[in-house]
């Protein structure tokens, strides 16, 4: 199992990514350029600290890339690098094609980020504040589209307010405002979804798709797992400054996740009978259920040969329940391992 | 160049002087306004004429710097340190804009604002004080030069300050020491010789020097001198700038 992809391979399956493939290059053969290329990225602090080490990641146009990591593993790290906020120790790193030093420029220009932060001026209006950011990102004034990005938004009926008169989903919707302004082609959210309610949640995973639709690349950083696995197209895994994991979300499902299998039985069993010594299975405590846990990729001959040895043993069962690992389990697994 | 990310930064920091207004400008107006009738008016009508000038109109131009400059620093510290100490400054760092695009955003909202002070003091004066202005030209040069020079310099301040305390330190502890002793209540010619001589090390005495040359063509040291001492603190900011860009030095770890 390689759970260690130092070298992120590109992912060529997604429907999504082959669309923009095509529509960013029109003939077939050309190669395509990731929007995101981080080569050998090293980053130390000033005090000695290494918050990332040889980073090398590839993020195709059009994808979603969830970046998965616990505290302090480098996540914002990373992406405060590709935005320029945080200067890099050694490495190079391309955003839209343009290195972030020497084309520094262009490659900000194809970038919108949303920060973890609620950083907003409070005594501006909500026009005022995402018009600031289209200008500051060197497009000219354009009012159709910051009334198209406040409507989208919900945001339209509150331009006129000041900032610091919004609730915390509401600013938290102006950050996004703000980093669409400019139309960027990559957008870094990082931790979107920290502290709002369900329906904003629901909402920002639909405005991230059709964002999505219209060719924009997302990366996200999110300690809401279910939002990788409901949104990402690849999953990345960050831990101790270290990718330790790039996999197509659904590939990486099948490859990491279990399943658990399990048979509520007519009457308890006493102690586990020694034919299923060998099986990773467990008996509850009432001894009413058995409980199979089994690699995805195994379950045809596990499963069959679980059964097998049951109906042998007379062990008659009432009730059959599989349930998928989540990636949540997956994650944890990984960064604990 | 950047020319729509320059006038973003400075439209948001013209807009944050309309916003506080009483701060930004009635209170400086005032407190220079009460010099003018104190020391002008009231104290100044029993002193003695000072280079064939009376007291009221000699103070003027001290007293124009003084406001000048503490609004400059002022202006400029406050406009980078807010978005520092709100977080605000990721979206400045990330934008496609150089530092020379982000200093002549916030640099020169700071000296326009100080310059439109500066001007509104100048005619409130009038009010008070009979003065004339003998090169208006350079008057008007020298108030433009030195808002600049002094918006840089609070522009650094604002970047080294991680607190509001040292955003006050250097107006209040240095520079309006400097501007007091710096000749604009007296000619540094009215002082014992020794303190001529140390005079002469404090920079705010040609400022003011110059500047009382472009009103009344007289003035403590050559008004060429004091153009070339403004030059080079101007010099020496921007390469203190141009050293915290490169370095990131308090904006990019």
């Amino acid at each position: 199992m390689e759970t260690i992809a130092h070298k992120a391979k590109l992912s060529k399956s997604s429907p999504v990514v082959r669309k923009y493939r095509a529509l960013i290059h029109h003939q077939q053969d050309m190669p395509v350029q990731p929007d995101i290329s981080v080569k050998h990225l090293n980053k130390v602090y000033a005090d000695g600290f290494r918050a990332l080490k040889d980073i090398n990641l590839d993020i195709e146009p059009g994808e979603i890339f969830a970046l998965l990591g616990p505290n302090g593993a480098g996540k914002t790290t990373l992406i405060s690098i590709i935005c320029g906020i945080v200067n890099l120790t050694d490495g190079e790193v391309k955003a839209a094609g343009f290195d972030i030093i020497r084309d520094y420029r262009k490659a900000r220009e194809s970038i919108g980020l949303v920060p973890q932060e609620l950083n907003t001026d409070s005594f501006e209006t909500v026009w005022d504040a995402v018009s600031f950011s289209r200008g500051l990102f060197g497009k000219p004034p354009a009012p159709d589209h910051i009334e198209k990005v406040l409507k989208d938004l919900s945001l339209w009926d509150k331009r006129n307010n000041r900032i610091m008169s919004l609730s915390g989903g509401m600013k938290r919707r102006v950050m996004i405002a703000k980093a669409l302004s400019h139309e960027p082609r990559i957008l870094f959210l990082d931790e979107p979804t920290a502290g709002v309610d369900v329906e904003l949640r629901r909402d920002m995973w639909e405005m991230v798709r059709k964002l999505r639709e219209n060719g924009v690349t997302i990366i996200l950083t999110t300690h809401y797992i279910e939002e990788a696995e409901e949104m990402a197209d690849r999953i990345g895994v960050i831990r101790h400054g270290e990718i330790i994991l790039v996999e197509d979300k659904s590939r990486l499902m099948s490859k990491l996740g279990k399943k658990e299998l399990r048979l509520h039985l007519q009457s308890p069993l006493e102690k586990m009978p020694g034919q299923l010594a060998l099986e990773p299975i467990e008996l509850s405590e009432d001894g009413y259920e058995l409980i199979y846990t089994f690699d995805s990729q195994q379950e045809q001959a596990g499963v069959a040969r679980l059964l097998r040895t049951l109906g042998d043993l007379g062990i008659e069962y009432r009730d059959i329940q599989t349930r998928e690992s989540s990636l949540e389990e997956i994650f944890v697994g990984l960064v604990n391992e | 160049m950047n020319l729509y990310g320059v006038r973003a930064i400075y439209k948001f920091e013209m807009a944050r002087m309309r916003r506080t207004l009483m701060q930004s400008v009635a209170s400086p107006v005032i407190s220079t306004s009460l010099y003018f009738v104190v020391f002008g008016s009231a104290i100044g009508s029993r002193m003695g004429d000072i280079d064939n000038i009376s007291y009221g109109a000699y103070i003027i131009p001290g007293l124009v710097m003084l406001s000048l400059l503490m609004q400059s620093i002022s202006n400029a510290s406050f406009g980078i340190y807010m978005p520092k100490f709100s977080g605000t400054i990721y979206e400045v760092l990330s934008a496609p804009v150089s530092y020379v695009e982000v200093v002549l955003g916030y640099v020169g909202a700071a000296a326009t604002k100080s310059v439109i002070l500066g001007v509104i003091i100048l005619i409130t004066a009038r009010l008070f004080v009979d003065y004339d202005v003998l090169h208006p030209f350079w008057m008007f040069a020298f108030l433009v030069l030195t808002a600049i020079t002094f918006s840089l310099f609070g522009f650094i301040i604002g970047i080294w300050a991680d607190g509001f305390e040292k955003l006050q330190i250097v107006p209040l502890m240095i520079v309006t020491p400097l501007v007091f002793l710096g000749g604009t209540f007296y000619s540094i010619d009215m002082l014992p010789e020794v303190w001529q001589t140390i005079s002469l090390f404090n920079p705010v005495v040609y400022l003011i020097s110059g500047f009382r040359w472009a009103f009344y063509g007289v003035s403590d040291v050559h008004v060429g001198i004091s153009v070339g001492m403004t030059l080079m603190f101007l010099t020496a900011c921007m390469i203190a700038v141009w050293w915290i860009f490169k370095t990131g030095y308090r904006l990019r770890s």
